[in-house]
């Protein structure tokens, strides 16, 4: 299947994929909306760590055996068999964090949902879960820091 | 001190549009945008600005756009706003005003001045689609006569080395600690995939560079940087540089801040020293000198590669680059004041130097005079904006030209010309190494060769309009261009005919 990669030595702190994530996963898909009006607030999916020398964005790898999927406890976190694409269920998922603490790239956050907290992930941009789009953040990066590329592993 | 320095620009921010990501904050190395969480809005520190447009070019809403500052002047045409700040500047400082890229001043551009002919009835114009249209040149000396065997269809002296350009441009020299090794490699790429040449400069040639050294020219230049055996013997050809265009008769000064680790080996001087080049070559005070430093060069590299002479384009320009064809150079490249520099002297990079288009005729006629043109190549450099200069400037008499601003504005540059600041927020101008990680070179190096793909589909097109198939029938061929606006004296030197004649 094809991954986002994020390259460090490329990534220069500007965050540009965060931007483009939160408006991606709002409802207006509008900036000045997703940002300023929109409640709930969307929330980004990818994050960028570290600082002006040094930073790398974190996203979803989307294991081909996730630990997340392996660990979850209310069935909220699900591979697509057909497509690869790990999502999580916002209507399932009870918030216990299990796939946060279980995710070797910290790529899973608990933030504030419609009744409790919850499980945000990377979906590939997906319009329907589990079905691959065309990532956003891989688009709104200035410098190729993000690639999205056929990888081995299912 | 009160600073009596008045900002150059202010950021026009559009509040309805801004959504405080904190984007244009992190893209500006002069600290001059601030998300103020407390006020819940985003501020600008105007008096930093210098309007690189990073900022506008990042901004995922479009919100921000950098404009004059609105302070009106004194009224008096003589003293300008510009004028009296520099006095206001230099009062503060008791400090030589530095600038950089090329003469940014209103001096008559001549290439506007020049029309291309194209083809009617009489003579039938080419398709370039249809019909194969040369852009090869080779740049070299060119022996006077071609003894031909003819009978084994050979010649019988082998010709002088020759460097083969693909298309008629090459990067000027710019060197590592000017710009970027980034920057240096985005060149290097390019230069491959297009087959022709880049020009390290007077910097040395970075090791990463080397797999790229076919491509490469290599300066030796008055600081003599970076010049040993190895560096001579790896490249295509080697260039002498005696002068440039934005700064004719000073040095160079790159200062120690900018001498890191990597730039220092790659000189081979001290870590943190100041890179001083001396004004003149010391071993060069005559055209013999010259001579003996062109021979040394070929001594060194065996005569199997071309050496070029680099110099600033001056008054008696002419005289001078027949002085060098003499002296044994094979490449001569004349710099105009327009191009562009890292770091120079405000008042000599706006006040010292000729238009590149009026030294190139003169060059060209003066050593047509001589019957010494068609033993030299003749580079022209020095602000070549499109594909139309290039087309001009080899209707001039150019073999070649040599090109950097462009490809520079290709990688992201928007000519703010503070690149003696070393903070470019485009990762060109800088050697910090967060700004450097800013220019992926691959996506730099695809936009250069973009861009030189677009000018030679133009040049080709323009070539064929005039029913030209080849840039060698194009080259000294004056009768291409006619001059609009130019007075008898100009029309004169640049050797072409008013429009309508």
């Amino acid at each position: 299947m094809k991954r986002i990669y994020a390259l460090e030595d490329w990534c220069i702190d500007c965050k540009r994929c965060e931007v483009a994530c939160k408006v991606f996963h709002s409802k207006s898909k509008d900036p000045v909306k997703a940002f300023l009006f929109e409640q709930p607030r969307p929330r980004n999916r990818v994050r960028v760590e570290g600082n002006r020398t040094l930073s790398i964005a974190i996203n979803c790898r989307h294991c081909p055996a996730p630990k997340c999927v392996e660990g979850c406890i209310s069935g909220a976190m699900t591979r697509n068999p057909e497509t690869g694409v790990v999502t999580s269920n916002p209507e399932k998922c009870v918030g216990c964090r299990t796939c946060v603490s279980l995710c070797p790239f910290g790529a899973v956050t608990i933030e504030e949902g419609p009744r409790h907290p919850i499980a945000f992930k990377c979906d590939l941009c997906g319009e329907v879960p589990g079905v691959p789009g065309s990532p956003s953040c891989v688009a709104a990066c200035p410098n190729r820091a993000l690639i999205y590329v056929e990888s081995e592993g299912n | 001190m009160l600073d009596y320095v008045l900002p150059r620009y202010r950021v026009l921010r559009d509040g309805d549009l801004c959504i405080q990501c904190g984007v244009c904050e992190r893209s500006c190395s002069n600290e001059v945008h601030h998300v103020d969480e407390e006020l819940g809005r985003v501020t600008a520190n105007n008096g930093a600005c210098v309007n690189c447009q990073r900022c506008v070019v990042m901004c995922p809403t479009q919100a921000l756009a950098i404009t004059r500052w609105p302070q009106v002047d004194s009224g008096s045409a003589n003293w300008t706003l510009e004028t009296m700040q520099d006095i206001a500047k230099q009062a503060q400082t008791g400090a030589v005003l530095l600038g950089s890229m090329g003469n940014p001043k209103p001096f008559p551009v001549y290439w506007d001045h020049l029309l291309l002919n194209a083809s009617q009835v009489t003579n039938p114009s080419i398709d370039p689609l249809r019909e194969p249209m040369e852009t090869r040149v080779f740049l070299g000396s060119r022996p006077e006569i071609l003894k031909v065997n003819e009978r084994d269809e050979k010649l019988s002296a082998p010709l002088p080395p020759q460097l083969r350009l693909d298309v008629p441009l090459m990067f000027s020299a710019m060197s590592f600690g000017s710009i970027s090794l980034n920057a240096q490699k985005a060149l290097a790429m390019a230069a491959r995939e297009l087959g022709t040449f880049f020009n390290t400069g007077e910097g040395g040639l970075h090791r990463d560079l080397e797999q790229y050294a076919d491509c490469a020219i290599v300066q030796v230049a008055s600081g003599r940087f970076g010049v040993d055996p190895h560096y001579l013997g790896v490249t295509g050809a080697i260039e002498i540089k005696i002068g440039q265009g934005a700064k004719p008769g000073i040095g160079g000064h790159l200062p120690g801040e900018k001498i890191s680790a990597e730039v220092s080996r790659t000189r081979m001087i001290p870590q943190g020293t100041d890179a001083i080049s001396p004004a003149p070559h010391h071993d060069i005070y005559s055209i013999e000198d010259l001579r003996q430093l062109v021979f040394s060069l070929k001594e060194a590299t065996g005569y199997a590669k071309p050496v070029a002479v680099k110099v600033a384009a001056v008054h008696n320009v002419a005289a001078i680059a027949s002085g060098m064809a003499r002296a044994g150079a094979d490449i001569i490249v004349v710099d105009g004041f327009r191009g562009g520099t890292g770091a120079a002297p405000r008042r000599i990079r706006d006040n010292v130097g000729i238009p590149i288009e009026l030294a190139l005729a003169a060059v060209d006629q003066r050593l047509r005079d001589e019957s010494i043109r068609s033993t030299v190549s003749l580079v022209a450099a020095g602000s070549i904006r499109s594909s139309a200069d290039i087309v001009r400037a080899i209707a001039l008499g150019a073999d070649a030209v040599y090109c950097a601003s462009a490809p520079l504005i290709a990688l992201g540059c928007h000519q703010c010309q503070d690149c003696s600041s070393g903070k470019c927020n485009w990762g060109i101008a800088t050697q910090r190494p967060d700004l450097v990680r800013r220019l992926n070179p691959e996506i730099a190096a695809e936009r250069v060769v973009n861009l030189v793909h677009g000018w030679t589909h133009e040049i080709k097109e323009m070539m064929g309009g005039m029913g030209i198939n080849a840039v060698d029938s194009l080259r000294g061929n004056r009768l291409m261009l006619r001059g609009v606006g130019l007075n008898e004296k100009e029309l004169e030197i640049l050797g072409v005919k008013y429009a309508g004649e």
